[in-house]
Formats: C-alpha cells, structure tokens, sequence
C-alpha cells in the first residue's frame, strides 16, 4: 500500500507541467520571505523572541485563557467554548440559527477547515460564502484549500478564468489576474451586503485586553466584522498571547514569513462588539490540550500559520497541497498529524527530514526533529517492516552474519534490478534504475590490498 | 615533518557494501593529507537507517555498538555527511553517547571534508579532474554540521567544505546550483514515496544538467546512488562521483 501523500501526489499533481508550476509559484513565496526577512538586520532575535513569548504563553496557557475570557466578556464579547469539531460546529449552528441567519460571510480560517464547519453549515441550510479570494476559488471549485495562505496555489490562472467564466460571467479565456479578482471582488460585494452573520478566523488573541487580531490581505475579515450585526470569531485555544506590546513581534515576522510583504495589508485589533453588534468568540480545543499536555510535543502550538515550511518544503513543492490527508499540509501538518487527526500517523514518514522547515521557522519549531520524534514514538514499523527491521538490525549487529548478507546480496542483485512483481527492490526500483553491483565490499577489499583489519 | 594523524577510518554499510572504491579513495585521500588511516573490520552500520525508520531498540543497540567500536580512536573520519550527522546529533536524542565521553567521541567524528578543511586546514591535495561539476549539498552535512550555509539561512554566506576542495583540484570548473534543496532520497522515504522522491530528484538533475554539468559530486554516496538511479532511468543528466574519488584523481600527473 503506497504513502497516502505518494498516492495523493500522484493524484493531484498528474503532470510534469502542473509539478513545475505549482513548485515555482511556491517556490516564489520562499524566495520573497528570504528577501523580506533578509532586510530585518535582528530577524534572529524576532524569531527568539517570538518563541519565548509563545512558549510562555503555551506553559501557563490555563491562565491566559481565564484572563482572556475576563477580559472580553468586560468588553462585552460572548466567549463560548468547544472541546472538539462536533461542539465548535454545533456552537456556531447553534448561534446562527438563533439568530436567524441564512446567510454568512466567512473570512479565512484554517481552523474551521480543521472542523469541517462549512459542510455543518450547509446541511443545516445556512449558505456560507467565503469572501478571501482564494478561499472563493476552492470553494466554487468543492474542494478543501491547498495551502494554508494561498489556499488556491494549485490551480492555473487559466483554470481560474475558466471557472470565473462558468460562475460569473467573466469573458472566455480571461486569465489577467487583475481583472478576475475585480469580478470576483464585485461578486463578493453583493453578497457580503446581504450577509447577516460574519465568520472570522482569528491570528492572535490578546489575554491582556481581551482582543482578537485579524490580519488579512483583502479587508474581506474586516468587512465580514463590521457590515453584518453578528460576529462570530473563530480560534485555536493555541492562538493567545499575553500582552499587546508583544503583538508587534508576531505581526513583523508573520507577513514577512508568509509572503515577504513587510507587513499584511489589513491588520484589526478588534475589542468587544461594535455599537449595536453582536460579538461571539469561539474557543477550541480539538486535541490541544493534550498535545499541550505532552512536552515533548508541545512547540507545535507555537505556530502562527505563516506558511513559510510549506513553501521551503520539497515534498510540499512537488506532491501538492491537496496529497496530504487532513486540513493542513507541509511539514506542520506532519507535525501536528499524528496528534490530531486519525489519517495523521503515517504524516511524519512524508519527509526527508532535510532540515529547511526548521531552519524558516519564525517561532522556532524544531519540526524535522519532531517528525523524527513522531516516527519513534507514533508510528515505530509494525508487522512485516517491524520483523524485518529486527531481523535486519541482529544481522547488523554481528558482522560475520552482515558479511553473509552482503554475500546473498551479491548473488541476487541482478535479479533485483528488473522490475518483475514481488520485487522487494520495487520501491526504488517504481522511479529509478538499481546501480550495478560493484563485486567485492570495500572490508574485502581492505583485507587483500592493505592486509587483515584491526 | 610532523608526525601523522592517527585516524579511525568509518565507513558507512552502504559504501562498504555499494560503493568501495568510495572507502577506498577517502583512505587514499587521508593517507596523502598526512595521516595514518586504520579500518577495523567489526563495523557495520551506525543506526542511521533504523533511527530515521523509528526502529529504536534496533537503532540504539547498533548506535551504541558504533561508538564502542569506534572509542579507541582519538579522530574518526567518515565519507558521509549523514552518517556523520546521526552520530554527531541523533545519537543523544535516542539516549546513546550522552555523557561526557560519548559527547568527545562524537565530537571527534568528522565527515570527510569537513575534517580535510577545518581540521587539518589541508585544501589543496593535488586533484585534477578537468570537468564541470555541480555539487550537491546533501541535508545532514548542510544543516545539521553546519557544512555551509543553507540558502534560507540569512546573513553571512559560507562555502562548504566541498566547494573550497573542489576550488582546489585541478581543471575543474564548478557549476553553480539555483537552489540547495533536498535531492529527495531521505533514506526510507526513497520507497515509500518514490514518486514524490523521483520529482524531487529529477527536478534537481534537470537544473544541473541545464547548466552544462557533467557531473554532480556530493559528501553522500546515498544520495548519489539515489541521483544516479534517477539519471539511468531517465537517459540524461549529469552522472554522480562522490567527493572522495575526485580528490582521489590525479590522472596526467
Ligand atoms: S510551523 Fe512555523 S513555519 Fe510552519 S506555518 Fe507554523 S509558524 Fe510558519
């Protein structure tokens, strides 16, 4: 049974074509997060800094929730709980149809991805349209974003004429960028007018002042909080931050991070409801604290969702958003798989362990160490693997017996190298040639050029 | 002349075992560098493979084996950046050769390169090899020694060990790479996600070969085997030479 990402790449990027460009688009995010960061001369320390305040706050999170939920309960907030995907959707349908609504704006957030709240939403016969951009896309398209800032990243600008063409009535063939976000842009407009609930996923929450902050691109979160009378914020129990002056911090490395603008276009700090409006915030848990409950662990939480492992990622560049099972893909995804959702273990396997998520890492999450802690822990070999890797591991460790293997491998290498079913060589050999055998080892050889080893 | 450099030869059991002539040449490269190179015949495999495959117990017995082997050697020198890496770095995470001693013998265990130029500070060790050559910064000896600086990584640029021995032999133009990402072995990822492992190579042999490569040289014979493979495969691309049998040539000398 093939990796569910190798099937999935195989799936969802089918073509030389399709590989290149998605690599490049991606590719490209890298490139201008180098460049952005390059420019901030103590980038470093931001990035220590970041991690300190988000450990901090992780380490004595009991306490920054209460005072979170104190604070914007005084500013007149709603705060409501959900231990898991079930409860958050049933809180929020639950708002909704109190409120009567059949229509609702929802701005991006990856955590309403997690818990599948637009499929709830919809089968309750609420209609939501998601107003980021590439939100938009995905959304006319029925499938989950591939990315976790640039949800559409997988698909062409002609696929996205094409579909504006068929859902909007954009001219055959438009592929001008400009002029596809301004349809969609006026697309989104009447229907964010008739909007009588906003969505909003939220960046960071502020225990100090109980505020919630939401950056954006496209002022889409900020319409959706402010034209409808209801607002209901969306988090991660993970997203708090203690005090507002550390705010600055997160918001210089996030946006640079992600897409290599100096700072996002849309930034609100949004305290208690608008005169008049209504504000709910919406707490979840949904597996956090017992990832928080595992130290080993727990670095995961830091993560501000900037994108920026997804985009140095190889695997990512090359398999596809869309291979990965579960909401987020790339190397945090892999992080968080195991812990969070069923279709996660085998995540941490979809790695080379090479490095360079570590190495962008704004909040300085070791992830390739824990992808290699997960694989120890979480999904050690099992059955056939876990015996030949123990058969393999008592003929290593004896090297009379390793010699003898070496010996049989000799023999039947030529075999090895033709494809033919039940080749144990299949796996290397489904994309690359086996080398020719060079004859003798190199201890062999040792012994007859240089005499008898020590 | 000063006295030769005792040094414990580690030669990784896919090198052994697929590419001798690797081992050979890093002993001949070391011997001509100055030292004296021993080989004890009881090693086998550090542990790297079943580490990274999560198959601890089988991992640590053999990681431990590895440094007890390996103790009586006061410098331990090894043509793999990975394997390096897992003894230098993983050993500890897995609970093997974190005391005081085991910390100095992993200290003391250098991968190839990394040993002829910070070591001993030896560049030039008369190679020629009049070819163009694209280097591949393998992962582990990148990121994890430190060998060289990972375009990612901001600030001050540092060449690799590889690049300043490589600037050094003879005839040899070195082809520059656009990007310093991963080749796509990854040791069990190569089969269990051969596809995405494929595009990953292919992708880095294609730039290479557009730059006019002939070959592509690196500190990992792994990742060379995986390269090679693909090349074969493919009928095109520049064709894989480990690092040490380049210092190895001296053909018209
Ligand atoms: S793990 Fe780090 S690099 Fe990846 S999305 Fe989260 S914060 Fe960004």
């Amino acid at each position: 049974m093939s990796h569910p990402v190798e099937s999935g790449a195989r799936r969802e990027l089918g073509s030389p074509e399709a590989i290149l460009r998605h690599d490049a688009s991606v590719f490209d995010l890298r490139l201008r997060r180098d460049a952005a960061a390059g420019e901030v001369p103590d980038w470093e320390a931001l990035c220590d800094r970041a991690a300190a305040v988000k450990a901090h706050g992780l380490d004595h999170l009991d306490r920054y929730l209460e005072e979170f939920e104190r604070r914007a309960t005084e500013a007149g907030a709603v705060v409501h709980w959900a231990s898991d995907a079930a409860a958050f959707c049933a809180t929020v349908g639950d708002l909704l149809e109190e409120h009567a609504v059949e229509r609702v704006a929802k701005s991006k957030s990856m955590l309403t991805e997690e818990c599948g709240l637009n499929p709830h939403l919809e089968e309750r016969g609420i209609v939501v349209v998601d107003t980021d951009l590439g939100e938009r896309i995905v959304q006319l398209e029925a499938e989950p974003p591939s990315h976790i800032i640039v949800p559409a990243i997988h698909r062409s600008r002609q696929e996205i004429g094409e579909l504006f063409h068929r859902r909007m009535g954009t001219p055959r063939g438009e592929t001008d960028p400009e002029r596809l976000t301004r349809a969609a842009r006026r697309d989104l407009r009447t229907r964010f007018l008739s909007a009588q609930a906003g969505i909003t996923g939220v960046n960071f929450a502020v225990a100090e002042t109980g505020s919630l902050v939401v950056v954006t691109n496209e002022g889409n979160a900020d319409l959706g909080m402010s034209l409808p009378p209801l607002h209901i914020a969306c988090l991660g129990i993970e997203k708090l931050i203690p005090r507002l002056d550390d705010l600055p911090t997160f918001l210089r490395l996030l946006a640079r991070s992600a897409t290599g603008q100096p700072i996002s276009a849309y930034t609100s700090v949004v305290t208690g409801p608008r005169p008049g409006g209504e504000l709910h915030i919406v707490l979840v848990d949904n597996g956090r604290s017992a990832l928080l409950g595992d130290a080993a662990h727990r670095s995961a939480l830091r993560c501000i969702r900037c994108g920026a492992c997804l985009n140095t990622c190889p695997v990512y560049r090359r398999a596809g958003g869309h291979a990965y099972p579960g909401p987020i893909p790339g190397p945090i995804g892999s992080v968080l798989g195991p812990a969070m959702h069923e279709k996660g273990a085998s995540l941490p396997h979809a790695s080379t362990l090479c490095g360079s998520c570590t190495a962008v890492c704004p909040v300085r999450i070791d992830l390739h160490d824990q992808l290699l802690a997960w694989r120890r822990e979480g999904s050690p070999p099992r059955g056939f693997e876990a015996l030949l890797a123990r058969l393999a591991g008592f003929v290593m460790a004896r090297p009379r017996l390793y010699r003898m293997a070496g010996a049989l491998a000799r023999v039947v290498w030529p075999a090895l190298r033709v494809r033919f079913p039940g080749n144990p060589a299949h796996g290397w050999l489904a994309a690359r040639e086996l080398p020719r055998h060079p004859g003798a080892s190199f201890s062999a050889r040792w012994a007859r050029e240089r005499g008898a080893g020590e | 002349m000063p006295e030769p450099l005792d040094v414990g030869l580690f030669v990784p059991c896919y090198v052994d075992q697929l590419a001798p002539e690797v081992g050979l040449a890093t002993a001949c490269v070391l011997e001509r560098a100055g030292c004296r190179v021993h080989y004890d015949a009881g090693q086998t495999c550090c542990g790297q493979p079943f580490l990274n495959m999560g198959a601890t117990a089988a991992g640590t017995r053999l990681a431990q084996r590895h440094l007890d082997i390996f103790q009586k050697y006061e410098t331990i020198v090894c043509p793999s950046g990975s394997c390096t890496a897992t003894v230098r770095r993983r050993y500890p995470e897995f609970g093997v050769g974190a005391d005081e001693a085991g910390h100095a013998q992993r200290a003391r265990t250098f991968e190839l390169g990394e040993f002829l130029v910070r070591r001993l500070e030896r560049t030039g060790l008369g190679a020629r090899f009049p070819h163009r050559v694209a280097v591949l910064s393998s992962c582990h000896g990148l990121r994890d020694l430190g060998l060289g600086s990972a375009s990612e990584n901001l600030g001050t640029r540092e060449r690799s060990p590889t690049e300043v021995l490589l600037g050094e032999v003879e005839g040899l133009s070195l082809v520059p790479s656009l990007r310093d990402e991963c080749c796509g072995f990854g040791g069990s990822f190569a089969v269990r996600l051969p596809e995405v492992s494929a595009r990953m190579g292919r992708a880095r042999l294609r730039e290479w070969a557009d730059a006019g490569a002939e070959y592509v040289t690196g500190t990992d014979v792994s990742c060379l085997l995986h390269l090679e493979g693909i090349r074969q495969r493919e009928g095109s691309g520049p064709e894989a030479i480990h690092l040490a049998e380049i210092l190895a040539r001296t053909e018209d000398r």
